[in-house]
């Protein structure tokens, strides 16, 4: 079986270009900070300059290395969304578990807090939070995308809990005495792996968005540098005006690049793991 | 049907509460003095600091009992009591807040509805369209993952910057005053149309995206099956996969509403657009904490509402909730 | 003959090459005959029976043909295929359950069916109500969206839309399989009534389930691996099966008339083999007892009595 995932998986076109951009950029980040002696605030040259030789990306109004700034928002953005996205799709799918797996009352009221969060928009709670939050962190931001982005997944696991319930494997550990949570454990989550890498990875992008949304309406991290908090100032200080398309293009479009070839990896691993689509 | 509606305002009145509360226990059990944090970080002069901490001090009623606060809070809130603007000291918040609503809602309502209708359309039609079907895959989700104010950045930059087509700032001109006249209303279109091009796009390409993969789902479905068995032209065939899958792209509105409120916050930011989205940015500049919890509790109710519109379209689309055959969505 | 089918293959294209799930299938179906198509998941039966009325990807036409009453019917042509469908060759699907389109009411629904294919369902509308009693079905029905029937009533709704306009073949696929017992006693008797009404001229019923057979068919063809195995009138083959594997999984039936739900014949040991590359010679060779050195050829699918084939050395001698 898993050799079978894996002879698609290298074949399917969506999923290599996906993780392509995706891992092209895990590498900028790693590399990035590398090549390049900038420090990302530092006032180290002409101003508004636009790309060069010693300055790849050009210069802020104020004189700041975009390039260094641009990879080092990079780590912060992967940081968020792996952190994120994975405290989301964690809670997500343990309400969902029990939910699902429970049943009666307990399914009741986790419904209905499902229900409820999912109306509640994450965005106004964050900026209320973040509003009153005198110092705050990538670590919190992450902390808070995770705790308001779940309901959804919540809601998918529990579907899938409750059809995967019904199959006669379940049935026939329960027979057999097994406990319940040994069940889920052996059982119902090894099915639903395929399940949750995708609802992982789309909690990330949507992680990695929030957080460049948080960015830049000025309620992100109040230290440290990030691609949102780059389009803020951008946008702030008259880059629009000026034309200095070198600020806010790169940082807006590593976003759209790295989120967009998330949502393709996830197209070509559902292609991988659904057969029903996979022979077209 | 009924059961399915109280249900759902039951939530929505729960939320409600929750949400009051919520704007109520934050600026009260944040670590810090809100007060003190406030008058430190707002900045003002020394007699004005007297004066607002008179203020915040009343304002906050923090001299009775916990309980009667949050009662206090409920009442002034049932008033449409929200405090009073700093920023825009002293126009009261609610006042702030209507005066921006209509602009935010004239960029907000077009956008949602036709990109849901647009996207949707195209969505189908793309479905099952080899050459389409191929472009709309990539550009659609690229299109979903742009951030809002990197797609409304662009479009300023291209459109109002490089090619000089659009202003990128502002409702309307600075030389006009609101009117109903046709030269006012050319010009407010004129305003009007960037943010709305960049809200529709990046939400377009969701609801394509979403509704190609939903139509697919339903061309694979038993009954699809069965009616192309039968010889049916693939016309009916399409037009019944269309109308069921419509279906569940209505509850994904209801759930896209939370981001595409973010979404058109931070287009109006770009754009200096005077709706809720630029007051939130005054407010957060400004440090106006009662604008923001009116602009939180402002939003909450706005998308409240606008769930509850989903939930009785839908209701009027699928013969299922009518006849009562389904608890919840 | 209502049906003859020659030599037919269709194979299922998978990114790892052809599957030959139907490997040279020759057999024909009289007039007013209804013919049992039984064997294990997997050998090739609903691809039979599906390649009959639509044959799409990953579906393909590899050879073979069919005459219907006498006509040859272009099953290879998705398109050129379609005024047959329906009207010539019918078919009630594997999940007729959910073969009803969840928001439509189910008289509109077959009112938009039968204008697509130009058919005046003004004129068939006494026509669908006196079959509608026959199904014991209430004609109330027509005003109900899907959701308020239960499973066994839509099953009989797609009993009806499927034979409505009279079409010459009628393929059931599994069409018992999802029901209790002895709803699946009275969908069967049902399938004859509609037979000896003249609803449809001739019959393949398909299942794993022989012992519906049993009640119902006049003839059984048995399939083994993408391969005819058997093929009699419904006496001979449970009561003289001479395939030795029509011979296990007679014998594998505690008794007739008992459901049979196992889908792989425990009875048997070993598994059928792989079709993506099949062995040459017998397809069973390697599970059947009695298998020698002459199962290495294959075996033609001739007569032994009038009526009777068997695709057998031994059976041969």
């Amino acid at each position: 079986m898993k050799n079978e995932f894996l002879y698609f998986a290298l074949r399917n076109r969506k999923l290599r270009l996906g993780l392509s951009v995706v891992l092209f950029f895990l590498l900028l980040t790693f590399v990035g900070p590398l090549l390049t002696d900038y420090d990302p605030w530092g006032y180290i040259g002409a101003p508004a300059q636009p790309p060069s030789a010693e300055h790849w990306f050009g210069t802020t109004t104020f004189g700041q290395d975009v390039f260094s700034q641009f990879v080092h928002g990079l780590g912060p953005a992967f940081l968020v969304g792996a952190l994120g996205g994975g405290l989301a799709t964690l809670i997500g799918t343990a309400i969902g578990f029990v939910a699902g797996y429970r049943g009666g009352w307990i399914d009741e009221i986790l419904n209905m807090l499902t229900n409820i969060v999912i109306v509640i928009p994450t965005f106004a709670v964050l900026l209320i939070i973040a509003a009153y939050l005198e110092v705050r962190s990538f670590f919190i931001e992450a902390v808070f995308i995770g705790c308001t982005a779940w309901p959804w997944t919540a809601r998918a696991v529990r579907a899938q809990t409750l059809s995967l319930r019904a199959r006669e494997f379940v049935d026939l550990a329960r027979i057999s005495g097994m406990r319940a949570s040994k069940i889920v454990a052996f059982e119902v989550a090894p099915n639903m792996m395929s399940y949750l890498v995708m609802v992982f990875i789309l909690q990330f992008g949507g992680a990695i968005l929030n957080a460049a949304t948080l960015d830049f309406i000025g309620l992100g991290p109040t230290t440290g540098i990030s691609l949102g908090l780059m389009m803020n100032y951008a946008v702030l200080w008259g880059a629009l005006q000026l034309g200095m398309w070198w600020w806010f293009v790169p940082p807006g479009l590593a976003i759209a690049l790295i989120v967009g070839a998330l949502y393709i990896t996830n197209v070509g691993l559902d292609e991988v793991f659904n057969p029903k689509l996979r022979e077209k | 049907m009924k059961r399915y509606l109280t249900r759902k305002l039951a939530i929505y009145i729960l939320t409600f509460f929750l949400a009051v509360t919520i704007d109520w226990v934050i600026p009260r059990f944040m670590p810090g003095d809100p007060v003190q944090t406030m008058l430190s970080r707002a900045n003002l002069r020394a007699e004005a600091v007297e004066v607002m901490r008179g203020y915040y001090l009343k304002a906050f009623g923090l001299d009775v009992p916990v309980w009667r606060q949050y009662l206090n809070f409920w009442v002034a809130v049932f008033h449409g009591d929200l405090g009073v603007s700093v920023y825009l000291f002293p126009k009261p918040v609610s006042r702030v807040i209507m005066e921006a609503v209509p602009y935010s809602l004239a960029l907000l309502i077009p956008a949602t509805v036709l990109s849901w209708i647009a996207g949707n359309k195209f969505g189908a039609f793309a479905a099952r369209r080899k050459w389409l079907d191929n472009t709309l895959l990539p550009v659609g989700y690229l299109l979903n993952a742009t951030p809002y104010m990197w797609l409304g950045i662009l479009l300023a930059w291209a459109f109002g910057i490089a090619l000089g087509w659009f202003p990128i700032a502002g409702a309307y001109g600075f030389d006009r005053t609101p009117s109903l006249s046709l030269g006012f209303i050319l010009d407010f279109l004129w305003h009007w149309f960037l943010p709305f091009a960049s809200l529709f796009l990046v939400q377009f390409g969701g609801w394509a995206i979403g509704m190609r993969n939903m139509v697919i789902y339903e061309l694979e479905a038993d009954y699809s099956q069965y009616l192309e068995a039968l010889g049916t032209p693939r016309g009916l065939i399409r037009r019944y996969a269309f109308r069921n899958a419509l279906l569940p792209q209505i509850t994904g509105l209801a759930l896209q509403l939370g981001v595409i409120v973010a979404g058109s916050v931070v287009t109006e930011i770009v754009f200096s657009y005077p709706g809720i989205g630029y007051l939130i940015l005054q407010a957060i500049q400004n440090q106006d904490y009662f604008l923001i919890q009116g602009c939180f509790l402002f939003i909450i109710i706005g998308v409240l509402l606008a769930n509850l519109v989903v939930d009785i379209v839908y209701i009027v689309v699928d013969p299922r909730t009518r006849r009562g055959m389904m608890g919840e969505s | 003959m209502a049906l003859k089918v020659e030599g037919l293959r269709v194979y299922y294209q998978t990114l790892r090459g052809d599957v030959r799930a139907l490997d040279g299938a020759s057999f024909s179906v009289g007039d007013g005959e209804i013919m049992g198509l039984a064997g294990e998941s997997g050998c090739g039966k609903s691809t039979l029976g599906r390649s009959l009325i639509l044959l799409k990807p990953p579906m393909k036409y590899v050879g073979g043909e069919v005459l219907l009453d006498g006509d040859p019917l272009p099953i290879w042509d998705r398109e050129r295929m379609a005024p047959y469908r329906y009207k010539k060759v019918s078919i009630i699907p594997q999940q007729a359950m959910n073969a009803l389109n969840p928001t439509r009411k189910i008289g509109r629904l077959i009112r938009e069916l039968l204008e697509a294919r130009g058919v005046s369902s003004r004129d068939l509308l006494p026509e669908l109500k006196r079959r509608l009693d026959l199904v014991e079905l209430s004609h109330e029905v027509l005003k109900m969206y899907p959701i308020e029937l239960s499973g066994g009533m839509k099953q009989r709704v797609v009993m009806v839309i499927s034979t409505l306009l009279d079409p010459s073949l009628l393929i059931a696929d599994e069409v018992t399989s999802a029901l209790d017992v002895s709803t699946q006693k009275r969908v069967a008797e049902m399938l004859v009534g509609f037979r000896d009404h003249k609803f449809v001229r001739s019959m393949i019923v398909i299942t794993h389930d022989i012992s519906i057979l049993y009640q119902i068919a006049d003839s059984i063809l048995v399939m083994y691996a993408g391969k005819l195995a058997e093929k009699g009138p419904t006496e001979a083959i449970v009561r003289r099966p001479r395939h030795p594997y029509t011979q296990l999984l007679i014998s594998s039936l505690p008794e007739i008339g008992v459901r049979h739900t196992e889908r792989r014949l425990s009875g048997i040991p070993g598994s059928p083999p792989p079709l993506l590359e099949p062995p040459q010679g017998c397809r069973f060779r390697e599970r059947c007892p009695v298998a020698f050195d002459r199962c290495r050829e294959e075996p033609p699918f001739e007569e032994l009595a009038p009526g009777h084939l068997v695709a057998c050395w031994r059976a041969h001698g």
